[in-house]
């Protein structure tokens, strides 16, 4: 199967690896999948708080190159938003972006739950603050 | 393509065909073009003798009569045929098979398709070695089993069935003893009639041969075993297996038989060298590494390993516009389902979505062998740097204790 050029500079040169302070209450964190499974993939976004942006986006996945390539597309496309535009994110934009043939789609599937899924544990954070 | 050399590490796939092959199989096509079943010419006269010295070529390889050996279009068929024939022929003295778990899909969907037909089939475990367990083949052989089916040694894992302690129960029994030897012929010694074996298949194209012919191994005498054609038409290969005969294919499939049987100690004895100091490379130098099955018990040319925390298809495409392997993670296949071979040996999920198969093969140097452990032992970095599972491991975290959402 050949994939895409863009596909394969996010799996070579992945964008935003690493780790966020998950206890920090800006910090927001989506674990999605299992090991079992295949594909694990970890989301992390850092919210302003004055202007109510995504500062930072970082991301760890266990997982195939598809979506290693997802997550990273994934932690661009956060960078800059507000939390309601990145809820917006679609995943058949990354799978248009990426090019992803029809058996990888699952992966873009994976990179919204977990983009949603840190969404949800921000907001969680900041209600109870 | 890349200017450099792919290193090819998938054997077990497919073999290249050896040139001195290719160069036997060449005139087939044009100078000699004659079909083996005209036996009214020269020109059929002609391929029928080619026929017939590669017929003998690939029975001396298994130490057997030529008369025994049925040319089919490969091991898939020869897989099929040897079943659905047994069953077919054998109807009247019962309708139960045995086989394992971690067979191929030819022998697997052959027995799924038997069972539609009104057949029984055993699909025994294995063991965590990834070996039968004798007394649980005893046991489940019944006054209806015709015929136990077990692979010579496996496709993914390389590991050898105890065949001789095999033959023999079937031997007691008085069941017919098919085995698909298709990773065994032409790179170990194997002879059926001195293993009890009754029916094998095997094919060219994993022993350097070209792709397209293979052959079934019938026994003639003592017992005399027969099956019933599923091909029909013009009755070649002694009513068993009709079709014109692929002349060229055989050919070369004859010449490469004569080639392994005169060099597979060899070649075994270099490979098995070069498989161990992959094996070793990787086990010093890279934290939680797995070998899967048997290593005692095991072809020479392959090795199975599990790099945990790192998904194998991802691993993979940090290399493979170099190297050629396979994984046991099925991340492309429709289903998601990891190995069934290596699920069978009991590994988790996760250590079976982690595994690569190096298989080696005549081709294969000890440079390339060095390549690869550089490049592999890289990719296995950059993928763990990437995965949050191996962060989790490195800090503690009770894997088995976290909520995974499964999906």
């Amino acid at each position: 199967m050949a994939y895409s050029e863009k596909l394969l500079e996010h799996f070579k040169h992945p964008k935003n690896v690493g780790t966020l302070d998950k206890d920090d209450k800006n910090v927001g964190t989506g674990l999605v999948g299992a090991p079992e499974c295949g594909d694990v993939m970890r989301l992390q976004i850092q919210v302003d708080d004055a202007t109510g942006k995504i500062t930072d986006a970082k991301f760890k996945t266990f997982g195939c190159g598809s979506a290693i390539a997802s997550s990273s597309l994934a932690t661009e496309w956060l960078k800059g938003k507000s939390v309601d535009e990145a809820l917006a994110i679609d995943n058949m934009d990354i799978v248009e972006e990426l090019a992803l043939p029809p058996v990888k789609i699952h992966c873009s599937v994976l990179a919204e739950d977990a983009i949603k899924s840190a969404i949800k544990d921000y907001k969680g954070k900041q209600e109870q603050a | 393509m890349a200017s450099q050399r792919l290193i090819y590490l998938d054997n077990n796939a497919t073999t290249p065909c050896d040139p001195r092959v290719v160069e036997k199989m060449v005139p087939f096509f044009y100078e000699v073009p004659g079909n083996a079943a005209s036996r009214s010419h020269p020109f059929g006269w002609q391929a029928e003798e080619a026929v017939d010295y590669a017929r003998e070529q690939v029975a001396n390889l298994i130490n057997v009569d030529s008369r025994e050996i049925i040319f089919t279009s490969g091991a898939t068929e020869a897989d099929n045929l040897a079943l659905k024939g047994v069953f077919e022929m054998y109807a009247r003295k019962g309708n139960h098979i045995i086989t394992l778990k971690t067979e191929h899909s030819a022998v697997l969907d052959s027995c799924r398709k038997i069972e539609k037909l009104g057949g029984q089939v055993t699909y025994l475990d294995v063991e965590r070695d990834g070996r039968v367990d004798i007394a649980k083949l005893e046991a489940a052989i019944t006054d209806k089993t015709i015929l136990v089916s077990i692979m010579w040694a496996n496709n993914e894992t390389g590991v050898i069935q105890p065949m001789k302690e095999i033959g023999k129960i079937c031997e007691k029994h008085g069941v017919l003893f098919m085995s698909d030897a298709t990773q065994a012929v032409g790179k170990i010694p194997v002879d059926p009639k001195e293993t009890g074996v009754h029916l094998m298949a095997f094919t060219a194209h994993k022993m350097y041969g070209p792709k397209g012919v293979g052959a079934l191994f019938v026994n003639r005498k003592n017992p005399r075993v027969k099956v019933t054609a599923q091909m029909d038409g013009g009755g070649h290969e002694r009513g068993m297996r009709s079709g014109t005969l692929n002349v060229p294919g055989i050919v070369g499939f004859g010449k490469a038989a004569e080639l392994c049987a005169k060099e597979m100690e060899a070649d075994a004895k270099r490979l098995s060298v070069l498989r161990d100091k992959l094996e070793k490379a990787f086990k010093d130098n890279v934290e939680e590494v797995y070998v899967n099955g048997s290593v005692e018990s095991r072809m020479p040319h392959v090795t199975n390993i599990s790099f945990k925390h790192v998904e194998g298809e991802g691993l993979m495409m940090t290399f493979n516009q170099s190297i050629a392997v396979s994984s046991g993670s099925a991340c492309t296949s429709a289903s998601l389902e990891p190995s069934y071979v290596l699920i069978a040996l009991g590994l988790g999920d996760d250590l079976a979505h982690s595994s690569i198969r190096f298989s080696l093969g005549r081709f294969t140097t000890e440079e390339e062998i060095d390549l690869a452990i550089a490049s592999i032992s890289k990719g296995v970095q950059h993928m763990r740097d990437l995965s949050p599972i191996w962060e989790m491991y490195k800090d503690g975290v009770d894997l088995e204790a976290v909520e995974w959402s499964e999906h």
